[in-house]
């Protein structure tokens, strides 16, 4: 498939650097997804992010973009006939601790067309940035025994020794909240996706 | 499906470029999973930030008194890759000083810090993708990648465009920076024409005279596959 001859390229993406708080994570409030009149079970999701040697990376940002309780997205192409709920804001964004982690506070997402007539399961796009990565990282966390997951087309590309690095877990002690752990290498390498 | 096409090897960093060591332990050794372009992809987030403050595109009128160091204006267009401005996106930016340091606790460089500049700014772009800041040259700075390690004067930019796909976080650079050519951070773009699409370019146009230095820096985010028959709009 050639470009056509006028097509422009899309700039390089660089590192975030160490210093990126001043510029994309000032605003704590980033960390709240639904406002207390937002529709849909409320959870808590905390993310670890660790490097290949298994330690906590305390320079990264965490990014969620997903759905409302209902599957629809605050956005023009979502053509679904309904209003996005307007105490959910959909976006997220932090930067991790000293200890790696991050916690969001938001809603289980509803379940969304996949464009080939079927439906994804509840998911939550996130992007990952941090000193020492070039570019974004893009993957989805799921909920672990969602009957769903084995619906999702997205999920089922991923091989199945493999699923798990996707899966949100449920913390016993907490009932609604959930842990996510981003290893960027290593033996439990979470799954990427290319976009 | 893949509504927007990748880009070309070569037109972006490969993401273990051990020459840039933090990449060593941080870069995913496993290939990404090809994925299509869901409405999940196909939608972002375009209303999700605060309201825009009046100084928040003028990052010399942030604080008591003026910041030291070369004013410049920096502006240009956000488009996407057959050229269609991208309105009402916004654009983050993030900088050092004049000295080359940030206004950060983790940045220890025995340069000074200034108090009149805080060096970050956001804004968003008008009805024909244009955006404009106003701010200081940022300096040089030191950093122990290895040995005698410089970054080159460089501008964070963070951009969401459109949806999940066109989301970029980018440095812009200056014209013939002599540390380019030694800065692993830009030298881990192999293609040099798609390293020098960071590299702003001096703009007579926009320098206001007896005022400030006019750089300009088109960002290009990633767009739809073009369809031979469309017209421009």
């Amino acid at each position: 498939m050639s470009r056509a001859p006028e097509r422009l390229c899309s700039l390089p993406s660089q590192t975030v650097g160490p210093f990126f708080h001043l510029g994309l994570t000032a605003n704590a409030a980033l960390s709240c997804l639904a406002s207390p009149e937002a529709k849909g079970d409320r959870i808590r999701l905390r993310f670890r992010l660790f490097d290949g040697d298994g330690l906590p990376v305390p320079d990264g940002i965490i990014e969620l973009w997903q759905a409302d309780a209902s599957g629809k997205y605050n956005h023009p192409a979502d053509t679904q006939e309904r209003e996005p709920d307007p105490a959910f804001c959909g976006f997220g964004r932090l930067a991790t601790g000293t200890d790696g982690a991050c916690t969001f506070d938001t809603i289980h997402p509803g379940r969304l067309p996949d464009g080939q007539g079927g439906c994804q399961a509840s998911h939550i796009g996130v992007s990952v940035f941090a000193r020492g990565l070039l570019g974004r990282l893009c993957t989805r966390v799921y909920f672990d025994s969602d009957p769903a997951l084995a619906e999702d087309p997205v999920l089922m590309l991923v091989p199945n020794d493999r699923r798990r690095t996707l899966l949100a877990q449920p913390d016993p002690a907490s009932p609604g909240c959930w842990e996510f752990d981003i290893h960027l290498q290593g033996e439990r390498e979470t799954v990427f996706f290319d976009i | 499906m893949k509504i927007y096409p990748r880009p070309e090897p070569g037109d972006q960093p490969s993401l273990l470029y051990p020459p840039y060591a933090a990449t060593v332990r941080r870069a995913p050794a496993m290939p990404p999973i090809p994925a299509p372009h869901t409405l999940s992809e196909l939608t972002g987030p375009l209303y999700g930030h605060p309201p825009i403050g009046d100084t928040d595109n003028d990052l010399t009128r942030q604080r008591a008194g003026e910041p030291l160091g070369e004013r410049i204006v920096v502006a240009g267009r956000v488009l996407d890759e057959d050229g269609r401005p991208i309105p009402r996106t916004l654009v983050e930016l993030w900088q050092a000083n004049a000295a080359g340091r940030y206004f950060h606790e983790r940045d220890n460089h025995a340069a000074p810090l200034d108090p009149n500049f805080t060096g970050a700014g956001r804004t968003v772009t008008g009805e024909d993708g244009s955006y404009r800041f106003v701010t200081i040259k940022p300096g040089a700075y030191p950093w122990r990648n290895h040995d005698n390690a410089w970054r080159p004067a460089h501008i964070h930019f963070s951009l969401f465009g459109p949806c999940f796909i066109t989301r970029l976080v980018t440095q812009m650079y200056f014209p013939n920076d002599p540390l380019m050519p030694f800065d692993p951070i830009s030298q881990s773009i192999r293609d040099e024409r798609a390293r020098q699409r960071l590299v702003s370019r001096f703009d007579l146009d926009l320098t206001q005279p007896e005022w400030a230095l006019g750089y300009r820096f088109d960002i290009v985010l990633r767009g739809r596959e073009a369809t031979p028959f469309e017209g421009r709009p």
